[in-house]
C-alpha cells in the first residue's frame, strides 16, 4: 500500500520522536524530520500516488500538482526555521505539537479528497490548540478553549458540506467548485472560517498573541495559508470570495490600528494579508490564482519573520504591549533589522518578496477590469505600510526610550531570522525563483519603472501620512471589541439571563408544591390523626359504636334503593 | 539608563532633524520624477502626475480617521473579558 511515504506522515513520526528522545538526539530529530519531509515533497510526482480503501469509498491521501507541492514546501520550510528559532527555548511538547500541527498542514496539502482533507483538517484543529495552551498562562488556557470551540465548530460545518457533496454527487474528488448550493456552501463557510474570514476573524487576533514567543511563530504560518490552498483548490473563481477578501483586508488595517498588543498588531495583518489572497482567489484567473499562492508563500516567510522579532522582544523583555516598549534599537540592532526587513516585505516595497507577489494580485484585478477592487487593493497597500509596515517597528524598536536594554536575540532566534530575512529579499530581487514554481506559467514581469516609482510614492507618502498622524496614534491601555463580543459576553449574558428566569420560576414552582402539600397535610392531620394536639382525635380516627356503623349503612343502602327505583 | 550624556546617533534631535529633510527629498524626488519616468495607468486616472502619492496619502489619513472614530465606539479597558463579571472562559 504504502509504495511511497507520505511527507505528513514522516513529520508526524518525527514530532513523535521529539518527546521520545532528549538532549542532542532531540535536535537532530528536530532538524532531520523537516528536511526529510521536504526532500519527500519534492519527490511527489503529479496526481494520485497511492490510494486506501475506507468503507465504501476510495481515499486519496497523496496527491502531487504544482501549487500542493508549493504550499506543502513553505509549510516544511517553515516547520525546519522555526524549529531552528525555537528549539532552545520552548517546551519540548510545543515543539512537538508544532511539528505535529505542520504534519497536517502538509497532509491538507496532499490530500487528493474531501475525507483525508478533513481528517488533516482536524489534525491541524488539535494540536494548532495545543500550541496556544503552550502559552501557559491563564489567559492563554481560555483562549486556547475558545480557539479549539471555534474550530471544531468549523470543522462541523465542514464536515456537514462533505457529507452533502458526497450524497448528493457520490464523489469525494477535490476539484473546483462553485458555492451554488447549501453543500458547497457549506464546504465554503468551513474553509472560511479557518481563514479568519468575517464574521469568525476575531478568533486570531484572540488566541495567537496569546500564546509563547515561540508558538505564535508556528501558529502564523499554517491554518489560515491551508485554508488559502482549500480555496485554491476547492472554489478559485469563486465570485463571493473577492468582497469577502477585500473586507478582510480593510478590517486587518482599521484593528491593528486600534491596536496595543504588538503580536496583535501582527495578527491582525494576518487577516489582512489573506484578504488579498482570498481576494485573488475570487478573481480566479490564472494570474490570479498565481498571485494568490505566490503571495501565501512570501508571506509565510516575512509574517514568521515579524513574530520571530516580536518574539524576541517579548522574550528579552516580557512585555508585549506598545505602551511598554520603545528605543530597543540600541541593544536590539539584529532584531530591530530583521524586524524592518519584515516590515517592508509585508508593506510590498520594491526588492522585496512582497512587491513581487503582491503586485500579481492588483495586476489581475487590473486585466479584469475591476476597478474599484483595483483601487481598494491599492488603498490597502498603503494601510499594510501604515499599520504594520511601519508602526510595529516604529512602536516597539523606536518611539521614545523606555528605558529598556534588553539583549539581542539568542543565536538560534537571530540566525533564523537572518535565513528569512535573506528569503524575503532575495525573492524580492530575483522573483524567478519562487515564479518558476506557481501553478500557472509566468508571463508577469514584476519591475517594470513606472509600477516601482507608483508603488514607491504609494509607500512613501503614506510613511508620510503616519508620522504626521501620529498624535492621533497615541497608544493606548485598550483592547477593541469585534464580533466575539456576541458570543464571548451578549450570549454569555442572554443564557446567564435565561437561567436565571428558569431559576426563579422553579422557585415559584416549588414554593407553589410546598404551599398545596403543607394544606393537604393539615387537611389530612385534621381528619386523619389520632392525636392532632387537639383534645379529641380527627374525625375518621376516632372510635366510633357499632350501632352508629349500622346506622349510616342502612341509611346508605336505604338511599340507593330509592334512587334505583326513582 | 546609559551613564552617558549622549544618547544614541539616532535618538538626538539634530540627526533627527536630518532624517526629515532626507525623507522630504526622497518624497520630492519621487514626485519629480514622474516627469521623466511614465507610470502606466491601467484606468487614466492612475496614470495622473503625482496620483500615486496623493491616493496613498489620502488613502492613509482616510483609515487613520476612520480608525480613530472607531475606536471611540470599540475600545475598552484591557481588562474588560477579565473582569469575571460573564465567567468568560
Amino acid at each position: 500500500m504504502f509504495e511511497f511515504l507520505p511527507p505528513a506522515i514522516v513529520l508526524l513520526l518525527g514530532a513523535m520522536l521529539i518527546g521520545l528522545v532528549r538532549g542532542a538526539l532531540r535536535t537532530a530529530v528536530l532538524f532531520a524530520a523537516p528536511l526529510l519531509t521536504l526532500w519527500l515533497i519534492w519527490l511527489v510526482p503529479d496526481g494520485v500516488v497511492f490510494d486506501v480503501g475506507f468503507l465504501d469509498y476510495r481515499l486519496e491521501p497523496l496527491e502531487g500538482s504544482p501549487v500542493r507541492r508549493l504550499f506543502a514546501t513553505i509549510f516544511a520550510l517553515m516547520a525546519l526555521v522555526g524549529g531552528l528559532y525555537a528549539y532552545r527555548q520552548a517546551k519540548w511538547y510545543e515543539l512537538a505539537a508544532a511539528y505535529a500541527y505542520a504534519a497536517g498542514a502538509i497532509g491538507v496539502s496532499f490530500a487528493g479528497d474531501l475525507i483525508s482533507l478533513f481528517l488533516f483538517w482536524e489534525l491541524m484543529a488539535l494540536f494548532s490548540t495545543v500550541v496556544v495552551w503552550c502559552g501557559g498562562t491563564p489567559g492563554a488556557r481560555a483562549a486556547g478553549i475558545r480557539y479549539a470551540v471555534m474550530h471544531l465548530l468549523g470543522g462541523v460545518i465542514l464536515k456537514v458540506g462533505i457529507e452533502g457533496v458526497v450524497v448528493h454527487t457520490g464523489s469525494i474528488d477535490i476539484q473546483p467548485m462553485l458555492a451554488t448550493n447549501f453543500d458547497t456552501w457549506m464546504i465554503l463557510a468551513g474553509l472560511l472560517i479557518n481563514a479568519a474570514a468575517p464574521p469568525v476573524s476575531a478568533w486570531l487576533a484572540d488566541s495567537y498573541p496569546e500564546s509563547s514567543p515561540t508558538g505564535s511563530v508556528f501558529l502564523s504560518a499554517f491554518t489560515t495559508k491551508t485554508a488559502v490552498l482549500a480555496l485554491i483548490l476547492l472554489f478559485p473563481g469563486e465570485p463571493a470570495l473577492i468582497g469577502i477578501g477585500l473586507f478582510m483586508v480593510m478590517y486587518g488595517i482599521i484593528y491593528a490600528l486600534l491596536e496595543n498588543d504588538i503580536r496583535r498588531i501582527l495578527a491582525f495583518s494576518i487577516v489582512n494579508q489573506v484578504g488579498f489572497m482570498v481576494c485573488a482567489i475570487g478573481i480566479g484567473t490564472e494570474l490570479a490564482i498565481n498571485g494568490a499562492a505566490a503571495h501565501a508563500f512570501a508571506h509565510i516567510i516575512y509574517k514568521a519573520l515579524l513574530f520571530m522579532s516580536a518574539g524576541v522582544v517579548v522574550y528579552r523583555t516580557g512585555f508585549n504591549r506598545c505602551t511598554e516598549l520603545g528605543g530597543l534599537f540600541r541593544t536590539m540592532p539584529l532584531t530591530a533589522i530583521c524586524g524592518i526587513i519584515g516590515a517592508l516585505a509585508i508593506s510590498g516595497f520594491p526588492l522585496t518578496s512582497g512587491f513581487t507577489t503582491k503586485t500579481m494580485i492588483s495586476q489581475a484585478a487590473a486585466n479584469e477590469t475591476l476597478i474599484a477592487v483595483y483601487f481598494l487593493l491599492a488603498a490597502a497597500s498603503a494601510g499594510v505600510f501604515l499599520h504594520a509596515g511601519i508602526k510595529f517597528p516604529w512602536f516597539v524598536f523606536f518611539q521614545r526610550d523606555s528605558g529598556l536594554r534588553p539583549k539581542d536575540a539568542p543565536w538560534n532566534m537571530g540566525l533564523a531570522m537572518v535565513v528569512f530575512a535573506g528569503l524575503c529579499i532575495l525573492l524580492g530581487v530575483a522573483p524567478q525563483l519562487l515564479y518558476q514554481f506557481l501553478p500557472y506559467p509566468v508571463e508577469y514581469e514584476a519591475y517594470t519603472p513606472g509600477k516601482v516609482l507608483f508603488y514607491l510614492q504609494l509607500l512613501l507618502f503614506s510613511g508620510l501620512a503616519f508620522f504626521l498622524l501620529l498624535p492621533l496614534m497615541k497608544r493606548t491601555e485598550t483592547i477593541s471589541l469585534d464580533a466575539d463580543w456576541l458570543w464571548r459576553v451578549l450570549l454569555y449574558r442572554l443564557a446567564s439571563g435565561a437561567y436565571g428566569i428558569a431559576k426563579a420560576a422553579g422557585h415559584a414552582a416549588s414554593s407553589a408544591a410546598d404551599a398545596v402539600l403543607s394544606r393537604l397535610h393539615v387537611l389530612a392531620n385534621r381528619h386523619f390523626s389520632s392525636s392532632p394536639g387537639k383534645d379529641r382525635p380527627g374525625i375518621f380516627a376516632r372510635a366510633w359504636p357499632i350501632g352508629t356503623t349500622a346506622l349510616w349503612i342502612a341509611v346508605l343502602l336505604t338511599s340507593y334503593v330509592l334512587v334505583y327505583y326513582f | 539608563m546609559k551613564p552617558d550624556s549622549k544618547d544614541h546617533w539616532l535618538a538626538r534631535p539634530e540627526s533627527i532633524r536630518l532624517l526629515w529633510r532626507v525623507f522630504a527629498i526622497v518624497l520630492a524626488a519621487t514626485v519629480v520624477a514622474q516627469l521623466v519616468i511614465g507610470v502606466k495607468g491601467y484606468f487614466g486616472v492612475d496614470g495622473w502626475f503625482g496620483f500615486g502619492a496623493a491616493f496613498g496619502f489620502l488613502s492613509c489619513v482616510a483609515m487613520v480617521l476612520f480608525a480613530k472614530a472607531l475606536g471611540f465606539l470599540l475600545k475598552r479597558n484591557t481588562d474588560y473579558y477579565d473582569d469575571g463579571e460573564h465567567g468568560d472562559v
